[in-house]
């Protein structure tokens, strides 16, 4: 069966493996966010206040064959009015050697509070979406996403 | 080092009350400083760290962005038409270059 296997990769295939491995293993610095590190976060910016778990809808794939582009794309129920809108969207991963992936800042004058973007996942790994509301109060959604082929160069 | 090159796709007109979709595509390595080149050196640090839309002058939208971001940074975001007028987008990357680009819009 191994044998079987070993003969229907190429010679060129088999380099690469072993390359791939050989960088993976020369960079045992790349240290990674945690599961911890994201809630500080959270923490820190909602400085404890009660996160509702509704409001916003995020789209991420399950699997993302390539972890150098994968769509992030979530949605805030909001009238964004200037009595009720949404201030910001901070969005976190907690496997990448940075937790910090972007804040969005919205304004009513956008009339919608939603973006999409493209994001790089190192491994398999959680992402989250915060969002602060004009009002103090605060949301959140999180997807976990399995990564076929990590996307920070590792 | 390749060409940053910012692309923005805005309707050349709309109707007022109308929620538009702005795309924007800036092409950028992001560089995060953590890839190491076939010979052993690390390819440094470069990448876009902000974003920012203006309609009229005011600030609509803007994102900070950090190395997380894919190469190429696609961002899309809705806006509101209230009257015609011309946007600008701003592109600042972490050695202080700023890429900008503007696009005029109608209103029917």
């Amino acid at each position: 069966m191994i044998q079987q296997y070993l003969k229907s990769v190429s010679r060129r295939k088999a380099i690469s493996i072993f390359g791939a491995t050989a960088i993976s293993m020369a960079l045992p610095w790349q240290a990674h966010a945690t599961v911890d590190a994201v809630a500080a976060r959270i923490n820190e910016i909602t400085g404890g206040a009660n996160v509702i778990d509704d409001l916003i809808s995020l789209d991420m794939p399950d699997i993302a064959e390539n972890g150098n582009q994968v769509n992030l794309s979530f949605e805030v129920d909001s009238p964004m009015t200037a009595d009720n809108y949404v201030k910001s969207v901070y969005v976190f991963a907690d496997g990448n050697p940075d937790s910090d992936v972007a804040v969005f800042n919205f304004t009513p004058a956008m009339g919608a509070c939603y973006a999409t973007t493209r994001m790089r996942l190192s491994k398999t790994q959680n992402v989250y979406v915060l969002a602060a509301l004009n009002d103090g109060s605060f949301a959140k959604a999180e997807a976990t996403v399995k990564v076929t082929i990590g996307g920070c160069g590792g | 080092m390749t060409d940053v090159k910012p692309r923005v796709r805005v309707p050349k007109t709309a109707e007022v009350d109308e929620i538009i979709e702005i795309k924007t595509l800036i092409r950028h390595p992001m560089h995060s400083g953590r890839v190491i080149d076939g010979d052993g050196n690390t390819i440094p640090r470069q990448i876009i760290t902000s974003f920012e839309a203006k309609f009229n002058g005011d600030t609509i939208f803007s994102v900070e962005i950090k190395p997380s971001v894919s190469a190429n940074p696609f961002i899309t975001f809705p806006f509101k038409v209230t009257e015609a007028g011309t946007f600008e987008f701003i592109w600042t990357e972490d050695t202080g270059e700023v890429f900008n680009l503007s696009k005029k819009m109608k209103v029917e």
